[in-house]
């Protein structure tokens, strides 16, 4: 599909602005529709993303890159026996299914400090992508907290309440989720990070969660990232609540050079 | 008390909650919550018993528990009986003959307005077809102002949503810039900050504030972080146009939020304070959407379309700029499929807008959804048919940090085009002005970059 000879359709001359963002900006028109090749564009990744919802997780690299590095982890199931069911009953995603609940029960429920919880969510591939390069960050910071963990649980079919449930197991304070994030268009694979200081089942809300999204390679990158967890997880320690109270309030190291960016409107 | 008989049935619902339930049209997320009607036949049963009921009986029967509940305490407490006293003797079925018929003239429904609860109205939205939802809609003139005038006859606003997947502000002004060349922006030039941070939502409302400003735009700035968030910025200075918040219809749900009514009034009097507008003060911009309350498991056994009507009295009190039902936005566990969505945008814009309310609709989607651009394109025509008050604009109709699909700045070009709307005057003309949009308010034949924006982007290159 060329336009380049086509003199109906009408560019747009900041073509150059698209260096600063993946958004969808100057597409140029036909009369003041969007060009054939832009409609088809959009048309292909809505087909990629809704294909990608529908991708079945496979939890079995992740095990063995975990045990590799020395760390126990258990692979469970919610009770959404099935995508369909997942997509259409969120609350079955944050139940264990029977079998999950007597795996947890044959380990042993110790008071960890932490938990590390990873469901496929809406995007199985954001997991397999961010979830072992964001781990591998994560795990020696908790490590050098001397922090106790329980395994890393691996949730199929689960939902970001999921976790309350784990944290209550293993008297856990701290409950990291990763997730994999509703596909976009232009980011099929972003993950999501929920923190819940003290999360349990049945009382924890969405209000006492701390959230940080958009983990791709257009978006957040893992240090930035690990860097408002950490934040998040040393503020809720000692204010001993999580949630919409506890504010990241980190600085972007590369805020400088954001500002010298941004002031193309501005100078 | 709602009993009836048809086909040789008889069927009893018991409790006014359960009949709003049951006579709901069909949608996942009322199979979700166990609310649902079992089917067809029993939903129009509802129906039936439904226009048999006086609206006096909603100010008499709860349907969350008043003690309980002070989203229904605000209902109840603040209902106009003198503006009720007019349409009092009606049915839920009189009172929908009565807006379609030409008696409820625009002067008329404005009249009634607050003496409507949100039960009454998503009562009668249940009996009604999609044509009469917009039919109804159309006569309803709702105009705020901040700096500039929204919701004027034959006018169609946008709010320009320069999302960016890090709050980059370099990628928000580029998207910001393409909106505004395409004649974008005019409800307000709104940011979902990627994280709720204090520093990136100060950052963000400053680079705001510092565009238009330069530029002269008549338009206004949010960054849509949460109401403490924004408390916080204003606290330390920080130039705040409008107050963003997601409302909902339960107390349990808006504590689910980390909000209540008395931290939005704390806010909106620390907006006020500020005097940032020029023509009005409305200040407030609030977002709902069906299902909000029942995610958050908070829905107290309500029908998700009257849960999401009852956030319409938490907005109406604090007199907003605008209000915006992000309709697809929560996904199929809510509203299925593009058929249950484009009725819920139609429902929440005339519910919202027989209330007294500035409503818009995000018309969207999520890749999850049974839904595509073809019924985002139905939407979008049918709500500007019932003289919707915005929609957003987003580059190329995808939002980069939300991961969902919207309205694109073309999408508004074509249905101003379609049905002859116009942006808000005081925006019209800077766009004219900047020859953005010539006299015949049509983008110009050639693409050229206007005077204004010239040295900004030849840094560039």
């Amino acid at each position: 599909m060329n336009e380049h000879n086509d003199q109906t359709v009408i560019t747009n001359s900041w073509a150059s602005l698209k260096q600063f963002t993946p958004a969808r900006i100057a597409l140029g028109r036909a009369g003041i529709s969007l060009p054939t090749r832009a409609s088809l564009d959009f048309q292909l990744a809505h087909a990629l993303a809704r294909d990608a919802v529908n991708i079945p997780i496979d939890f079995s690299g992740l095990e063995k890159s975990l045990s590799f590095m020395g760390f126990q982890s258990l692979t469970l199931k919610t009770r959404a026996e099935n995508q369909q069911m997942y997509l259409q009953r969120p609350d079955l995603g944050r139940v264990l299914s029977d079998s999950a609940l007597d795996c947890l029960q044959q380990t042993t429920p110790h008071s960890a400090d932490a938990v590390i919880v990873i469901a496929d969510g809406l995007s199985s591939k954001a997991i397999e992508h961010h979830a072992l390069p964001f781990l591998s960050l994560l795990l020696p910071k908790l490590q050098e907290k001397s922090y106790h963990l329980a395994p890393v649980c691996l949730v199929k079919h689960g939902r970001v309440a999921i976790g309350d449930a784990i944290a209550r197991h293993y008297l856990a304070r701290l409950c990291i989720i990763l997730i994999g994030e509703r596909p976009g268009l232009s980011s099929p694979d972003s993950m999501g990070i929920y923190f819940t200081y003290q999360a349990r089942s049945e009382i924890s809300t969405d209000a006492d969660r701390n959230c940080i999204s958009n983990i791709h390679s257009n978006g957040l990158s893992y240090e930035q990232a690990l860097k408002k967890l950490v934040f998040l997880v040393s503020e809720a320690e000692k204010l001993q609540f999580s949630g919409v109270n506890l504010k990241d309030e980190t600085t972007d190291t590369s805020a400088d050079d954001q500002r010298r960016l941004a002031n193309f409107l501005l100078d | 008390m709602y009993k009836t008989h048809v086909a040789d049935l008889s069927y009893d619902f018991k409790t006014l909650r359960n009949l709003m339930a049951k006579a709901s049209p069909s949608r996942s997320g009322d199979y979700l919550a166990g609310v649902g009607a079992s089917n067809n036949l029993e939903r129009v049963a509802a129906q039936w018993a439904l226009a048999d009921v006086p609206l006096k009986q909603f100010l008499n029967e709860a349907l969350v528990p008043y003690e309980q509940d002070e989203v229904t305490r605000l209902i109840i407490d603040e209902h106009d009986s003198v503006a009720f006293a007019f349409i009092s003797h009606f049915t839920v079925g009189d009172f929908r003959n009565w807006l379609l018929s030409e008696h409820a003239t625009t002067a008329a429904l404005t009249a009634i307005a607050q003496g409507l609860t949100p039960e009454m109205v998503a009562a009668v939205s249940k009996i009604m077809r999609i044509q009469d939802l917009i039919l109804v809609a159309k006569k309803c003139r709702v105009i705020t102002q901040f700096r500039n005038t929204i919701g004027l006859e034959k006018r169609l606003s946008t709010r320009l949503q320069p999302n960016h997947p890090t709050d980059n502000p370099a990628g928000v002004a580029a998207s910001l810039l393409d909106g505004l060349l395409y004649g974008c922006g005019d409800a307000v030039i709104g940011i979902n900050p990627a994280s709720d941070n204090l520093e990136a939502t100060l950052r963000l409302l400053h680079m705001l504030h510092d565009v238009i400003e330069r530029y002269q735009i008549p338009t206004q700035s949010c960054v849509l972080a949460h109401v403490t968030t924004t408390l916080k910025a204003i606290e330390q200075g920080a130039p705040v146009d409008l107050v963003f918040q997601s409302i909902a219809g339960t107390q349990k749900a808006n504590e689910s939020f980390g909000i209540h009514l008395n931290l939005l009034n704390e806010a909106r009097l620390a907006a006020l304070e500020l005097g940032r507008g020029t023509l009005g003060n409305n200040c407030m911009y609030f977002e709902t959407g069906q299902g909000s309350a029942l995610s958050a498991n908070a829905h107290e056994g309500l029908d998700q379309q009257t849960c999401e009507v009852r956030a319409y009295a938490v907005a109406r009190k604090f007199k907003p700029l605008l209000v915006n039902t992000v309709v697809g936005f929560i996904g199929p566990e809510y509203l299925y499929n593009g058929k249950q969505i484009i009725r819920a945008g139609l429902e929440d814009h005339f519910c919202g807008k027989l209330l007294g309310l500035p409503m818009g609709c995000d018309v969207c989607y999520t890749n999850h959804a049974e839904a595509d651009q073809d019924d985002m394109d139905m939407l979008l025509t049918q709500l500007a048919v019932a003289g919707n008050t915005f929609i957003m604009g987003i580059p190329g109709a995808d939002d980069v940090m939300l991961n969902y699909q919207s309205t694109s700045f073309h999408d508004a070009l074509y249905v101003r085009q379609v049905l002859g709307l116009r942006p808000a005057p005081e925006f019209e003309q800077w766009l004219q002005l900047h020859g953005i949009f010539n006299t015949e308010n049509q983008l110009q034949q050639k693409s050229e970059v206007p005077a204004l924006f010239k040295p900004s982007l030849q840094k560039l290159s």
